[in-house]
């Protein structure tokens, strides 16, 4: 009882200070912004923990935050192993071939426009069915290990990136071509120093989406048959043996790889986006 | 009239070269098993007859287009649709988890997006929440949902009773339709989310500012700019969302028991080497995907239209 209480009191008073902060003078400062989620994300996480022990929930159903944190403290090497296997193994090098075959092809196909106007219409297409369904179909092709799981990953983030690039490199205007032109500039000059640049905020945003979808892909894959880690692996026998801390602590990694992978990729945008209006302050 | 051409001539060439390249490699895919079978019985294979044989297999590494439509015909045509084996019975189970997901992730996403354009806290608090979890592999929770879900007996949409009570017997879409249209949901509301907090917020400030002039609640404000000046927004994330409740059915499915559904019919194939079953299910989920997303363009490029804001 007194753990339900006080999950209420906090509640009201993070609430409270909530609208305080978001209708105070400084909502629009740094700090407040980053302030306000937190203290959401927190209160979040009390009133798990609080209705949890105060409910008496067993941890077969839902673990409190406590012992996932507990978990994850003590299972660091497995976590580590897990996340090696799939996310660097499976996922980074399924990502990195997937959109590099993806720029190419969009380059290939970019002199004719034959070949674009039947791509992607074709690649729009599948870019919106359920391409994960591939899986079963690539871990008897590729065998269990992570080279499967790359190939899915491969396949899935393909044609968002394809679409992605060859819209990008449509967006240069005739004046900026011309311009090219008048300085004798020969296609591939053209293509490397005006329009590729040019089309780096279209590409990012094809790299972008492709973060989740290759971490998906990779995961889901592993649901398929693995070998005995990996992150897919992992969640799909705790939850058989119903460890539910062990699964929270690996979709806990899987959001923090997650988001780390999609900031690494934002932050290369930066970079080398920096003018576009998008990056200004 | 022009402009179809333009697209689909070169539209069918692709496909039909994929078709070409798929038969190919559907023959030097599946070689090894024919050349290893002569081997064994010591006889030599032609060229005629090695792609006949590979064409035909019951097992093929890469089944030919014309096994997967075969396989499809015979699966939804050949048998009746309350048969274990009919594509069309998976096929359902699927889409009604799809379907109920889909409206309530739809449902619960605009209304969130509502209260975040109307409530500054919920802005600064729930939005970047929103954004930062379409980053986050969100489908691996859902061997854990099913599961739990199953522990604590919330699993059928009526129970065995109440369904009996109302339809004689308890439908087969009925059992285990909770945890997958729960992910399905979720699959489908932070997208909606996202884009709806953007369509709610696509108004500029004159038109804001004229609303002002006139002395437009709130309410008003909201039904007649917001809501309207949002619907090519509604759409979009309409259309991803339906893709993201599809691939949550079919992904909750390969650990939701009884093993029915597509995703089920994918992991079952892929248990007993059933490859040309895989693909019929990748394909009827496929077709599926695509009707429901049409179905959502259809309506809105109606509604569009009627609007007058159509491109």
């Amino acid at each position: 009882m007194k753990w339900i209480v006080g999950v209420l009191i906090f509640w009201v008073a993070a609430y409270a200070l909530n609208i305080w902060l978001a209708n105070s003078k400084w909502r629009n400062t740094r700090a407040v912004k980053f302030a306000v989620p937190a203290i959401f994300g927190i209160t979040i996480l009390v009133i798990w923990e609080g209705l949890v022990k105060g409910l008496q929930v067993p941890s077969v159903i839902l673990p409190p935050p406590s012992m996932i944190a507990a978990r994850v403290a003590d299972s660091i090497p497995i976590l580590w192993g897990d996340l090696v296997q799939t996310f660097v193994k499976g996922a980074l090098t399924g990502y990195v071939i997937g959109c590099g075959a993806a720029v190419i092809t969009a380059i290939l196909i970019d002199r004719s426009t034959f070949l674009q106007r039947g791509l992607l219409p074709v690649g729009n297409f599948i870019a919106a069915l359920p391409i994960i369904g591939t899986a079963p179909i690539l871990v008897m092709w590729f065998g269990f290990d992570w080279q499967s799981k790359a190939a899915v990953v491969v396949v899935m983030v393909f044609f968002p990136m394809l679409v992605n690039t060859v819209q990008g490199l449509k967006a240069t205007d005739q004046m900026q071509r011309d311009l090219m032109h008048t300085y004798a500039g020969s296609y591939w000059q053209t293509l490397f120093k005006l329009r590729l640049p040019a089309a780096m905020p279209a590409i990012f945003n094809g790299l972008k989406i492709a973060t989740t979808l290759a971490l998906i892909g990779a995961i889901v894959a592993e649901f398929f048959g693995s070998p005995t880690r990996g992150m897919g692996f992992r969640i799909s026998v705790e939850v058989g043996r119903l460890g539910l801390d062990m699964v929270w602590a690996e979709i806990f990694v899987a959001a923090l790889a997650g988001s780390a992978f999609y900031g690494a990729v934002a932050m290369l945008e930066k970079g080398i986006t920096f003018w576009h209006p998008s990056q200004r302050r | 009239m022009l402009t179809m051409n333009k697209t689909i001539i070169p539209v069918l060439t692709v496909v039909a070269t994929i078709m070409v390249i798929w038969y190919a490699a559907s023959v030097w895919m599946n070689s090894k098993w024919v050349y290893d079978q002569a081997a064994r019985a010591g006889t030599e294979v032609s060229f005629s007859e090695l792609v006949k044989d590979t064409w035909s297999q019951d097992r093929p590494v890469l089944p030919a287009p014309h096994q997967i439509v075969q396989e499809l015909y015979k699966s939804t045509v050949l048998k009746k649709v309350t048969s274990k084996r009919s594509l069309v019975f998976h096929g359902w189970i699927t889409l009604s988890a799809t379907l109920l997901g889909f409206i309530f992730g739809t449902g619960m996403g605009i209304l969130l997006a509502i209260g975040i354009v109307h409530n500054r806290a919920m802005d600064m608090s729930v939005m970047p929440w929103a954004i930062a979890s379409q980053t986050v592999p969100i489908i691996a929770i859902a061997p854990m949902i099913v599961v739990v879900m199953s522990t604590i007996g919330a699993t059928d949409f009526l129970g065995k009773d109440a369904a009996t009570a109302l339809f004689g017997h308890q439908p087969a879409f009925m059992q285990g339709l909770l945890p997958k249209a729960v992910i399905a949901a979720y699959l489908s509301f932070f997208p909606v989310v996202v884009g709806m907090v953007k369509g709610l917020r696509s108004p500029d400030n004159m038109q804001l500012d004229l609303l002002k002039t006139y002395n437009a609640s709130k309410s008003r404000t909201f039904w007649s700019l917001r809501l309207p000046s949002s619907t090519p927004y509604l759409f979009t994330s309409l259309k991803i969302g339906m893709a993201g409740a599809l691939v949550g059915a079919i992904v909750s499915e390969l650990s939701a028991s009884p093993l029915r559904g597509l995703g089920a019919r994918m992991l079952t194939g892929s248990y007993y080497g059933q490859t040309i079953q895989i693909w019929a299910a990748l394909f009827a989920a496929a077709a599926m995907a695509a009707t429901l997303v049409g179905i959502i363009g259809m309506i809105e490029r109606y509604s569009l239209q009627r609007m007058g804001i159509a491109k």
